[in-house]
Formats: C-alpha cells, sequence, structure tokens
C-alpha cells in the first residue's frame, strides 16, 4: 500500500508501487491533463511537480512519489486561470495542444527558480519538452511574458 | 453543387440543440481530391440522401451551434470553418459553440489532411452562414409585416432600419425554422469588407481547455468497464507470429488475458499489422505484461531489407534512364552535345520519416449488439467506419465514430490501423478496449514518408543559365499500401514539386523510376514535396554557386518572367484542383521570392564563414511559399538558426494568425527533417525506436525566430498546413552550404558526415 498526497488529497494504492505516477494520474485517478508521450523521459508531456520541482511522471515510480506533494496540471489555475497559463493563452502558443500541460509545467518550475530568465535559461529549462507541432517561439514569448508580469 | 435543407423538424442536432430551434443541413458533392486514395470511395457519399457538409443550429436563447466536421490537430480547422459560417451568419462568435462531428459519409469528406479543408470548404460555409442570415432575416421582415430588403443585420440580430426594431436570433429561430430555404440565386453575400472574422481570425475555441489540461483526446478517452490492449506487433512488415508462451505474461499483476490478432492480407492498407495483444488494468500493466511475451516470428519477405543496401539501389536506378513524366525540347540530346565542363550532376537523397506526433496511436472501442463506437484521435473518421466494418464483418453504418482532438496527426492518423485493433479486440473480448501504444511502437510501426532518391544533370550556357535540365527520382509510392505491385510515384505525388518544376528552360526531363517499398508508406505533412524541393532548390543553389550568381537573382532568372504552365498533354492533378480556378502562375512564385528577399534584407546580407543566409521557394498544395533562413555554425559544427523568413501567397487567408503559427511550426518541422529525420532498417527490422534515436528539433535546435509575411490576395484559398516545410528545408540546407561551404545532399544532417 502506498500514500501519495496528489493535488492536495490523500490517496492510498495498493496495486504495483513500481508503477510509474503518470499511469496512476491517468489511468487510476482519471487525471488526465498530465500526458505520455515518451516514457523514458525524452519529451515532458508527463511533467509534474514534486515538492515544486518539475519532474517526469513517466520514470517517476509511485513508491518515489511517498511523502511529497504532488502537483498536477489540473491544480494549476484550478481557482482561476495562472498567469503562466494566461500568458499561453495571450500569445496563442498552442497548437494540438498536447504537450502544453507539460510545457506549462516545467515553465512554472523555471520561473519559479529564475523569475527573469535569459533566452539560454529558457533553452536550459526547457529543452527537455519536445512540441512536434513547433511551438518553441510562442512559448518562449509566453515565458517572457509572464516573467515581465512577475509570474 | 449544393444544397441546403432545413431539417429543423427532422430530429437533426438531436441532443444538441433544443425543441423548436432552428437547423439548416448544408451538402455538397464532396471533392475527388486527387491525392488521396480514400478507400471508402466518393460515389456512394454523392449517391446518399443528404450528405451535409456542416449544421448549423439556432436554440430559442440564441445560441448557435455549428457542427465542425473536419478534425482538430492544431490547426485550429474546427474554428476556422465555423468562423466562417458565423461570418456569413452575422453571428456573435462568443454565442457559438461548436460541435464535433462523427464520421459519417452524409459529410462528404472529412479526411482532413492535404491542406484542403479550407479551400473545400469555404465557399460552402459562407453560403450555409448567408442562407441561415436570409432566413432570419425573412422571418423578421415577416413579424414586422415590411419587406426583407429594409432590414439588416448587425451581430445576432435582425434589424429594421426604419423604425428602429431589432430581433434577436433567438427570438426569430422558431419562426426561420418554418421557412423554405432561399435559392443560392436569391442569397446575399458580405462584401469582404464586411467581414467580421474572416481575414481577421480568431484563436482555437479549445484555446483554454490547451492550457488548462481539460481538452480530450484520444489518450484520454474512457468509458465504463474498459480495459487497456498494448500489442506486440511483427518486427518486420508483413511478418506473423509462429506461436507464442504467454505464460510469464499472465503472471503480471493487472495483465487480464493475450489475443493473438491475425496478419493482414496484401495489401496492408489499413488494416491491423497483426501480433500478440495483452490486456489488463492499465496502460502500465499491459506493457509490462508485452514485455513478458515469447513469441516465435515468421518475418516474411521483407526479413533482408536493409535500408543501407536500399539506399544504393535507389540511388543506381536513379542514374539509369526512366519513365519520362514531362518533357520540354529534347534534354538528352541538349545533354549530350554539351561539352564536359559544362554539365553538373548531382545526386539527392532524403530517408524515410517518421510522423511521431506527441500522441501516440491510441483508439478506444465498444463493440456491443453488432455495433462498434469509437473513440478515437482520427484524420479520417470514415475511413474508421470502413476499415472496422469491414474488419468486424458490419456495416458501415453501425460503426459509429467519435472524432476527439488529436494530440498532433501529420498524416499519420489518416491511417487507421490502430483503431482497427481496438475494434477487433473488444469483438474478442465483448468489452470495450483502448488500445495504447507506446512511442517504440509509433516509431517502429508507422506509415513513413517515402525515401527518396534523385538525379539531376544539367548543362549550362557561359553565364551559367541551364540550357538542359534532367532530373529523376525513384522512390517507393504510397499506393504500394494499397497495390503491392506499385513501384512508380503515382500521378498526385509525382505532382508534389516534381511534374511541376517550373523554370523555364528549353530542354527538360522529368522522370521517375521504380522502387518496391518495403515498409508501409505514407503521407507525412508536405509529402513528396519535402524530397523533391530539397532537391531542385539545392540543386539550383549549387548552379548558382557554379556561376558565381547570387542565388536569390539566380533563382528569380530561372523562374523567368511571369507565366502559367502548360500542362498540354501532362497528368497533373493540381492537389486535386481544376487549373482553371488554380493554374500554376510563375509569377506568383516570383513575387514570394522577391517579398522574402525584400523583408530579410536579402540584398544586404553576405554570407561569410559560419554566418550563410540560404533562399529557396516552392509551391505546394496550390500555395506559394518562399523562405530565408540564416544560420550559425561554430568550428564544432553546432548549427543555430537565429532566424527564418517565409513569404506566403496562399490566396485568401481565413485565419492569420493561425496561418503564421503554421508556418512557424512548419521551420521547426522541417528542421527535424534536415537535422537528425531518419529511419533506418536492418534485417527488416526499424531500428529507431524514441525520442533518443529519432530525435525531434528541441527548443535550443529550432529557429529562434520565424517571420511570417502573408500576401494580401483575393485568389481563391490555397492550403496552410503543409507548404511552409518544403521550402523551408532547401533553404536551410542551402544556408548550411552559405555558411560553410558543405553541400548537404543526403539528409539528415546527424548521418550525413558532414559536421562530426
Amino acid at each position: 500500500m502506498v500514500k501519495l498526497n496528489i493535488n492536495g488529497a490523500d490517496h492510498s494504492f495498493d496495486g504495483d508501487p513500481s508503477m510509474p505516477l503518470l499511469w496512476y494520474l491517468r489511468d487510476v485517478l482519471g487525471l488526465t491533463g498530465t500526458k505520455f508521450g515518451c516514457g523514458m523521459a525524452l519529451c515532458g508531456a508527463c511533467t509534474v511537480h514534486k515538492d515544486g520541482l518539475a519532474i517526469r511522471s513517466c520514470i517517476t515510480p509511485l513508491s518515489a512519489a511517498v511523502g511529497s506533494k504532488i502537483r498536477t496540471i489540473e491544480a494549476v489555475g484550478a481557482n482561476g486561470l495562472d498567469p503562466v497559463q494566461k500568458a499561453w493563452i495571450e500569445v496563442n502558443a498552442p497548437q494540438c495542444g498536447y504537450c502544453q500541460s507539460g510545457q506549462i509545467m516545467q515553465a512554472i518550475a523555471l520561473l519559479e527558480s529564475k523569475p527573469h530568465p535569459t533566452d539560454q535559461d529558457i533553452d536550459d529549462g526547457m529543452a527537455g519538452n519536445i512540441c512536434r507541432c513547433g511551438t518553441y517561439q510562442r512559448i518562449r514569448a509566453a515565458i517572457k511574458l509572464a516573467a515581465e508580469r512577475g509570474a | 453543387m449544393r444544397n441546403i435543407e432545413n431539417v429543423s423538424r427532422r430530429g437533426f442536432l438531436k441532443g444538441v440543440v433544443g425543441t423548436g430551434a432552428f437547423v439548416l443541413a448544408v451538402r455538397t458533392v464532396p471533392p475527388v481530391f486527387a491525392g488521396e486514395p480514400v478507400p471508402d470511395g466518393q460515389t456512394e457519399a454523392d449517391r446518399a440522401p443528404l450528405h451535409p457538409d456542416v449544421f448549423v443550429g439556432i436554440e430559442r436563447d440564441g445560441t448557435v451551434h455549428i457542427v465542425a466536421h473536419r478534425s482538430e490537430m492544431g490547426t485550429a480547422i474546427r474554428t476556422t470553418l465555423p468562423l466562417v459560417v458565423a461570418d456569413e451568419l452575422d453571428a456573435d462568435w462568443n454565442r457559438v459553440k461548436i460541435e464535433q462531428a462523427i464520421g459519417d459519409k452524409r459529410y462528404g469528406d472529412q479526411n482532413t489532411d492535404g491542406s484542403h479543408s479550407i479551400r473545400s470548404f469555404f465557399d460552402t460555409m459562407r453560403e450555409c452562414g448567408a442562407s441561415a442570415r436570409w432566413m432570419l432575416v425573412e422571418a423578421a421582415a415577416g413579424q414586422w409585416n415590411v419587406p426583407a430588403r429594409e432590414c439588416s443585420t448587425e451581430p445576432h440580430t435582425v434589424v429594421h432600419q426604419k423604425s428602429g426594431r431589432k430581433l434577436g436570433y433567438g427570438e426569430l429561430a422558431v419562426a426561420a425554422a418554418k421557412l423554405d430555404v432561399p435559392r443560392k440565386n436569391q442569397l446575399t453575400f458580405k462584401k469582404p469588407s464586411e467581414w467580421r472574422y474572416i481575414g481577421k481570425g480568431k484563436t482555437s475555441y479549445d484555446l483554454e481547455n490547451l492550457c488548462t489540461g481539460k481538452a480530450i483526446y484520444g489518450m484520454d478517452a474512457k468509458i465504463e468497464g474498459m480495459i487497456y490492449a498494448s500489442i506486440e506487433h511483427p518486427p518486420v512488415y508483413g511478418g506473423k507470429v509462429r506461436s507464442y508462451d504467454e505464460q510469464e505474461a499472465l503472471k503480471v499483476s493487472g495483465v487480464h488475458q493475450t489475443i493473438l490478432i491475425d496478419p493482414f492480407k496484401p495489401p496492408a492498407a489499413f488494416q491491423p499489422l497483426g501480433g500478440v495483444a495483452v490486456l489488463a488494468e492499465n496502460s502500465w500493466a499491459a506493457f509490462q505484461g508485452r514485455k513478458k511475451l515469447k513469441i516465435n516470428w515468421d518475418s516474411g519477405v521483407n526479413e533482408t531489407y536493409d535500408s543501407a543496401e536500399y539506399k544504393k539501389e535507389l540511388q543506381a536506378t536513379a542514374r539509369k534512364p526512366a519513365k519520362v513524366i514531362r518533357s520540354v525540347g529534347d534534354a538528352s540530346a541538349a545533354l549530350a552535345a554539351a561539352s564536359g565542363s559544362d554539365v553538373v550532376e548531382a545526386e539527392y537523397y532524403v530517408p524515410l520519416l517518421a510522423h511521431a506526433p506527441m500522441e501516440p496511436m491510441v483508439a478506444l472501442a465498444d463493440f456491443k449488439d453488432g455495433k462498434a463506437t469509437i473513440w478515437a484521435p482520427t484524420q479520417n473518421p470514415q475511413a474508421v467506419q470502413a476499415i472496422v466494418s469491414t474488419q468486424l464483418g458490419i456495416p458501415k453504418e453501425n460503426v459509429v465514430c467519435n472524432v476527439t482532438l488529436l494530440g498532433g496527426g501529420f498524416g499519420r492518423k489518416s491511417k487507421p490501423d490502430y483503431v482497427a485493433e481496438a475494434a477487433v479486440l473488444s469483438e474478442k473480448v465483448g468489452r470495450p478496449v483502448k488500445v495504447v501504444w507506446t512511442r517504440e511502437d509509433d516509431i517502429k510501426f508507422d506509415y513513413y514518408n517515402a525515401v527518396a532518391g534523385m538525379y539531376f544533370k544539367a548543362a549550362v550556357d557561359l553565364k551559367g543559365k541551364p540550357t538542359a535540365w534532367l532530373q529523376r527520382s525513384v522512390f517507393p509510392p504510397i499506393t504500394s499500401i494499397f497495390d503491392v505491385n506499385a513501384v512508380y510515384g503515382d500521378p498526385p505525388h509525382l505532382a508534389q514539386g516534381w511534374t511541376d518544376m517550373p523554370y523555364d528552360l528549353p530542354n527538360l526531363s522529368i522522370e521517375n523510376g521504380p522502387a518496391k517499398a518495403h515498409v508501409r508508406i505514407g503521407w507525412l505533412r508536405s509529402v513528396a514535396n519535402i524530397y523533391h524541393a530539397f532537391g531542385v532548390q539545392c540543386f539550383t543553389d549549387e548552379l548558382a554557386g557554379r556561376a558565381h550568381r547570387d542565388p536569390c537573382e539566380y533563382l528569380l532568372d530561372l523562374i523567368g518572367p511571369p507565366r502559367t504552365i502548360d500542362f498540354k498533354n501532362v497528368e497533373y492533378p493540381n492537389y486535386g484542383a481544376s487549373l482553371e480556378t488554380y493554374p500554376w502562375e510563375t509569377g506568383r512564385l516570383r513575387q514570394v521570392t522577391e517579398l522574402v528577399a525584400e523583408k530579410s534584407g536579402w540584398a544586404k546580407k553576405k554570407s561569410v564563414k559560419g554566418h550563410g543566409f540560404g533562399i529557396a521557394t516552392h509551391r505546394s498544395f496550390l500555395a506559394y511559399v518562399a523562405t530565408v533562413v540564416e544560420v550559425e555554425v561554430n568550428d564544432q559544427g553546432d548549427i543555430q538558426i537565429p532566424r527564418v523568413d517565409t513569404a506566403v501567397d496562399a490566396g485568401l487567408i481565413a485565419n492569420p494568425e493561425i496561418t503564421r503559427a503554421q508556418f512557424e511550426g512548419a521551420a521547426v518541422f522541417g528542421t527535424s527533417i534536415v537535422r537528425t529525420g531518419e529511419i533506418t532498417a536492418r534485417n527488416g527490422v526499424i531500428q529507431q525506436s524514441n525520442f533518443n534515436d529519432y530525435p525531434v528539433a528541441r527548443i535550443n535546435e529550432a529557429p529562434q525566430q520565424t517571420n511570417v509575411y502573408i500576401v494580401r490576395s483575393s485568389a481563391p484559398p490555397a492550403g496552410v498546413g503543409e507548404p511552409g516545410v518544403p521550402p523551408f528545408v532547401a533553404a536551410f540546407c542551402n544556408a548550411i552550404h552559405a555558411a560553410t561551404g558543405k553541400r548537404v545532399r543526403n539528409l539528415p544532417l546527424s548521418s550525413s558526415g558532414l559536421f562530426g
């Protein structure tokens, strides 16, 4: 039995503790905002926050999430849009949108550690998140916009 | 040929609109889109009693419902087509709700690919909106007892100017529902100057949901009683299971059972590939169980396929005379007569490419009581109906295909093999099954963009201008998935930048040689234009360099003065459009080339070592596009792309902001193709598996700034989703040459050996 704290709520699970957090979120809890893209921490579509840090839920076993606070896209802006989400909307960042939950979670974590990121900081912070539609230019603009406003 | 019917009392849109709502159904004879063999042919749709492309319904509270019948994969088409309806209806966009259509032949063509949604349905959408507006005006005029011509509209309201009276659309819905639909010649369309939305655009209807995780993709579909499946496919195309042992797989926690899926009967088309499915309580358990399967494979005839050997064969074929598909003058005589130093030859090569949309293939099927209900991220819901019907032996009408949002498509999701898998499994286990492909499945079992070898030979005069030009391409055709014997390019794909090579030359021979497919070949964003534009536009750049000419001036010189290309006695399908409506106008190609040169400051930009500029131009999907790429290359051979400029003439643009985004994305898509896009095979097995060995461009590798310049045009609308890719690829490679002196003739860079 593993005990987890997700978006402020306690959960317990008696299945395989080696199951990655991603599949617990998606298939068990039905929190489908976090996406499956690669299963190997190569694309960032599954990015969530563990105690405020961006992690790849597709390679994080449930056992490694015990005792931590997990936050997913569903909790971001649950009470009104987050400034990062507002910036994303303002610059019309998404195309298909599938990667954008992960991009936004990554960007929020980046802005926590670097409130005024340079282009190099954005490259370094966001290079783990793939967007196959190619919205990078707008993601960069959205991060800068959110930073300007002190997200 | 179009018809609009008032179906307010016939139950259409039931469950969407309330009683008394006003509902119009628009039908059109669907255009035959020549580039796309559709297994579910067009004729049946033509014969159907009612095949509307769109429904529009107006509720008594004024809510306007518009059905989007095309699939949403990031182009915002499910926003832009309804936006056209809303404009002619003079509806307030804030009161419009969009419903996604299920697959149904009554909608006409639903295969969302080939960049043709706007051009095929723009007029239909306008007529639909204008008809509904006409009826609302008539209804108001009737209530006021005034002539309809004295009435006009402002958003969501009919106004009688003289008396100042106004009635909202919702208040008029019941009365309008009782009227006959106007004939087309009774309609008045808005003047372009009166458009509120067309040409101005709106962001995606789904934008907020895309940023909050609330948007529902195929991967997110869920119904009661659903079980998850993961399938081990035959590693070699056309292989099958000899025997397998499921014991260890069944021991994995959460695994329920395994099921053998039959191999396909050639041709593969959209049939499941076959293999062994593991069904489990969740995706993870299914993946784990699958790893424990022990399968004895019969690899079949493609076991000897080796992509390195295949490349040599393609190139050898490309050097030999082949089928002539278009010729001017006598290129072979002119080439033979030219002296050796005036003859230039080059070979170009593009490997197989995978689509790799961010959402891997996934589908949910529920087969019950002879009826299959599907939820799938599909570009082609009618192809889903067709393949599921064939696989299960049920009528197409008994296949309901719900279309979710697509997490990218790029052409892959036009081919519903993965949906058929879910349907077959649901039928076998008697409960809903969701098939989830891993990224490895996606990369290894794609319908790849064709590998292509190209050979060019030109004779040049004293000024370096070609007096004769031979170009020969060899690639396994997409038609091979429908006909195992197909080896030559089919006219629609040869027409993608090959048959229509636009230079004004006295001697020209355009040829195509045979190549047999050993994997599934399919459409990928821009399709054959990718390799054709790469070859033609880079070879042009080579000739410009040889002649010590400015590449842009030289390019314009070869395009020649504005003219319409004559395709008399040449099979040129023109993307399924008529040459009268969409002639091939070299003047428009010139114009975008000159525009991008001006906007990028080409004339002032001089390439130096480590810093280069490249240019290319291309017409595809009826749009004319020219691109300038700037690159920086350091001593280690690391390449950065500080800036891209792209000029676009795609005729009338319905949604400019979305169009710009498509061209920005195309530059990134092209970056992936040039840098690292390559699928290889050994012993018939695809060697790549995930984003580690099939890398796609990341934020630090993509162009830092792509500027898009849209030509204001009243020409009929052309495509915008695909046309940005081909000229980008060539311009990028030309820029690399300008910065390094290294000519990129073999893609991708990562295996070209040019840069470490």
